[in-house]
């Protein structure tokens, strides 16, 4: 069981001309290996701040992230080690794969640093991850992302953050690019993909639908600050705090304003 | 307001580090191009000149350091950048200033002319993009690429020698003396205006084909598409939504083009016998004559900035966006 | 004699001339009706957007229409054919008649002039009676209207937030009160929160000033709640056309099924979405998509 802990986390970025910006304040949260958290956000939250920092591209500026309670390195083969175990997925699929590259060096370069299988195996295993997110090796294994759709290109994506066998996922934003009719099956996927190998996965989005139906536990965060936190449905059931409460009235929901006895178009619920 | 007040600084302190090292460079060079000259030609130099000579050229080292950079900046301040050599010693700064005026008033008129005329052809032929009028600039380049001195020929063997309408060179007339009169103004217009057409013609193609292609990118832009859904007339969109952001990138170059002003038109004074700068120059060198020399590239850096500011300025002024990111 | 239909769409087609011919839109045809929400739903791609540009003739080249018609039945009893009007007429008619709230208004308002001078020019093209004072005061009450507030006049685009950049946008859209808003994709680049007041905002000026809009986007869950009407656009064609209720609780086409089960439901059951491992992929043989 591997665990990654927040432990009072803050990040300031200095701007010029206008003082310091607190993108996080004192952020506390766990996650472990066979768990799903939503991390649900708003522009401006602080999200994409924390997903960089679980990559190492920005560092805390006070408290720690520690993996299975040690602090997480920040650079040599330790840095490389714990970068093999917390994979990320980003939001754009176009903009994260090399547009030069074969898909099959995107996903081959990993298996091949991390040293994950000897080498005769490596193009075995290319083939078995890109047929485990459901892409047709043969047909995709020589092209270039370009010559792919969104959709398969974050499979793509998502093959090669598995490829080296990661015990946690970030997912940032994984489906907010895609063709709405797509998201489902790419998010069912990460799902299934999860279940499959215990995987610890924090879902960041701004979309309280999907991270109800994705995640055991949801954080709402506001100008960098948890400010709720709970099992999923509790959260957006019966939430506690102001913003989580105003989140979800603003969001549509359809069921409940078709529900209700009269409802005016634009009213809210 | 912060923003000029920054890029005043930063333009004042730019201006402080090419003047200082004007005045380290002499003092690093091994050998000496002043003293020899000076012994020769001892009885004709007044004793001030002589001074202000061994300040400029390091000479005076029997002064401390310090003291040296004082009197250096004295000199300046003063206005004596030596005495030239090939011009019969006569101050620097005189003889500069008899070029200078030449070139920055030819130059700069036929660069901004360029620039205007070349902006607004290149911004018309962007909007009408695909028609007709994309032929001008297959003409505009040839002429950019021609070498100069073979257009400054052909124009005066054409509109001087055969036609006879306009002298082929020189600033003025022979024996006038420079005074503002009318007909004065009237020769200074004729003996330059062969040479103004010919920079002009030479550098339209460079201004058409940027503009051209600044405006096709930003009429792509969706305030391009939002100003034609509101209605607004074909004039009016391509003034103030299109050419306006198109032409932010050529006023940057156009700054660039200003600093050159001084010193970058030696062929055309070549073939036009114009009494500019970038001759003076060429004939220091040949002459040696050191303080002409650093005279002039004194005041070609000092021009430099000059322009590098007033661009600074203009883009600020036209780009509010600017004013944000610096502030 | 004026009906209720404002806008009237026949067979209407837009194809892209280049090798080969791309139709974006194909054999199009709905009516808008007089102070109703038409929703505008489907993926990108599938040629909404083409199509509201296409019936205010705003399409670029290569883009052309190939054939249908776009008819506007003003409230004067006018009918205006979007293809039969020349270019001046066809500028008179812009904004005047029907305006246009555009996507991302990050790249939609000029960023060197003031949005002060970009409402302003509305004015001095359409109501060229109109002295300057008047339309200072005019711009300045138009953006009180949409909660920006006059004070904001002098100030430049990239000086106001996301939010309030639309806000501008759709002040400008409204300056001549329009019968007509078309908006494409106003909410999407913003937050939530955001988004919900500014749909809150233009249902008030919709009950104030009675136009019509045709609201684009592809999220359904959101055209649910503010449309009366929505069609379903896929690959060129509407597929479906009903209320907002009908087709939320009886959709008759696959797409739309397909389309409505994309979204779970933010309240309600968990349904056929995530986590269940036995249930198929919905969308077609893996590889594919």
């Amino acid at each position: 069981m591997t665990t990654l802990e927040f432990r009072n986390v803050s990040k300031k970025y200095r701007v010029r001309g206008s003082g310091d910006l607190l993108a996080l304040d004192k952020v506390n949260f766990t996650l472990t290996s066979g768990q799903t958290i939503a991390l649900v956000g708003q522009s401006g939250s602080g999200k994409s701040t924390i997903a960089k920092i679980l990559t190492q591209l920005e560092r805390v500026s006070s408290g720690e992230v520690l993996l299975d309670g040690t602090p997480i390195p920040t650079w040599g083969r330790p840095l490389r080690r714990y970068r093999q175990s917390v994979r990320m997925v980003f939001q754009d699929p176009f903009a994260s794969l090399n547009p030069a590259h074969t898909i099959r060096h995107h996903i081959e370069r990993p298996l091949r640093l991390d040293k994950v299988v000897p080498a005769d195996q490596v193009e075995e295993e290319v083939f078995r991850l890109l047929t485990r997110v459901r892409l047709s090796p043969e047909q995709t294994i020589d092209r270039r992302p370009h010559e792919l759709s969104g959709g398969q290109r974050q499979r793509v994506a998502i093959a090669r953050a598995l490829a080296s066998r990661p015990k946690l996922l970030i997912a940032d934003e994984p489906v907010s690019m895609l063709d709405v009719s797509i998201r489902l099956e790419v998010l069912n996927l990460l799902a299934e993909l999860q279940r499959e190998a215990n995987l610890g996965v924090l879902y960041i989005t701004h979309d309280l639908a999907t991270a109800r139906h994705f995640s055991d536990e949801i954080m709402v965060l506001h100008h960098g600050k948890v400010v709720e936190r709970g099992k999923a449905d509790d959260v957006i059931l019966r939430p506690q705090h102001d913003y989580t409460q105003a989140l979800r009235n603003a969001s549509p929901d359809p069921e409940k304003h078709f529900a209700a006895p009269t409802t005016t178009p634009g009213a809210t619920s | 307001m912060r923003f000029f007040l920054r890029r005043t600084a930063f333009y004042a302190f730019t201006a402080w580090a090419a003047i200082t090292i004007n005045f380290f460079l002499p003092r690093m060079m091994k050998g000496d191009p002043v003293s020899a000259y000076l012994q020769k030609n001892q009885g004709r130099i007044s004793p001030e000149a002589i001074d202000s000579l061994r300040t400029l050229f390091g000479l005076d080292s029997n002064k401390s350091l310090l003291e040296q950079y004082i009197d250096y900046w004295q000199l300046l301040f003063s206005g004596d950048l030596g005495r030239s050599f090939s011009k019969g010693l006569a101050p620097v700064t005189d003889v500069i200033a008899s070029a200078i005026p030449w070139t920055v008033g030819l130059v700069g008129i036929a660069t901004v002319i360029s620039f205007v005329v070349g902006t607004a052809i290149g911004a018309f032929i962007g909007w009408r993009r695909g028609s007709r009028a994309d032929g001008i600039v297959p003409v505009a380049t040839f002429f950019s690429t021609v070498p100069y001195f073979w257009m400054g020929l052909i124009a005066i063997a054409i509109f001087s020698t055969t036609l006879g309408w306009f002298p082929a060179s020189h600033a003025y007339d022979k024996g006038t003396q420079p005074s503002f009169t009318l007909e004065f103004a009237s020769q200074v217009i004729m003996h330059g205006f062969l040479p103004a057409l010919t920079l002009v013609i030479g550098s339209l193609g460079g201004w058409i084909l940027g503009m051209r292609n600044m405006m096709i990118t930003v009429l792509d832009e969706d305030y391009v598409t939002v100003a034609q859904a509101k209605g607004l007339r074909p004039s009016r969109v391509l003034v103030n939504y299109a050419a306006r952001n198109a032409s932010l990138p050529q006023l940057s170059s156009f700054a660039m083009s200003l600093g050159f002003i001084v010193g970058g038109t030696l062929v055309m004074e070549l073939v036009f016998s114009y009494p500019g700068a970038g001759k003076l120059l060429l004939d220091a060198t040949t002459a040696k004559d050191y303080p002409l020399m650093q005279g002039l590239f004194l005041v070609i850096t000092l021009t430099v900035l000059v322009a590098n500011i007033l661009a600074d300025v203009a883009y600020a002024i036209l780009d509010p966006r600017t004013r944000q990111m610096e502030a | 004699m004026t009906t209720d239909d404002l806008l009237t769409v026949s067979q209407f087609s837009v194809s892209y001339d280049v090798t080969p011919p791309v139709e974006a839109v194909r054999d199009v045809s709905l009516t808008v009706r007089r102070g109703e929400i038409l929703g505008l739903a489907g993926e990108s791609g599938c040629g909404k957007t083409t199509l509201a540009y296409g019936i205010q003739r705003l399409l670029k080249p290569p883009a052309v229409i190939t054939s249908g018609s776009a008819v506007f039945h003003d409230e004067s009893g006018e009918d205006f054919d979007i293809n039969t009007m020349d270019e001046i007429q066809m500028r008179a008619f812009r904004w005047e008649k029907a305006s246009m709230v555009f996507q991302g208004a990050m790249n939609a308002l000029n960023p060197i002039i003031t949005i002060g001078a970009q409402l302003q020019d509305v004015f001095s093209t359409h109501r060229p009676a109109m002295k300057r004072a008047e339309r200072r005061l005019e711009a300045g009450r138009l953006l009180d209207l949409v909660g920006v507030g006059s004070n904001r006049l002098r100030s430049y685009p990239h000086e106001l937030s996301g939010g309030m950049r639309q806000r501008v946008m759709i002040a400008m859209a409204l300056a001549l009160k329009p019968q007509l808003m078309i908006m494409d994709e106003p909410t999407t680049a913003l937050d939530v929160l955001v988004q919900r007041e500014i749909i809150e905002q233009i249902s008030e000026l919709r009950a104030e000033f009675g136009f019509s809009v045709i609201f684009i986007t592809h999220d359904l869950p959101l055209l649910l709640e503010i449309s009366d009407r929505i069609a379903v656009m896929r690959d060129g064609r509407i597929v479906e056309i009903d209320t907002a209720r009908n087709l939320y609780e009886n959709p008759t086409h696959d797409y739309t099924r397909r389309l409505l089960a994309s979204f779970p439901s933010l309240t309600g059951e968990r349904g056929g979405f995530v986590r269940r491992p036995d249930e198929p992929a919905l969308a077609a043989e893996a590889g594919s998509i």
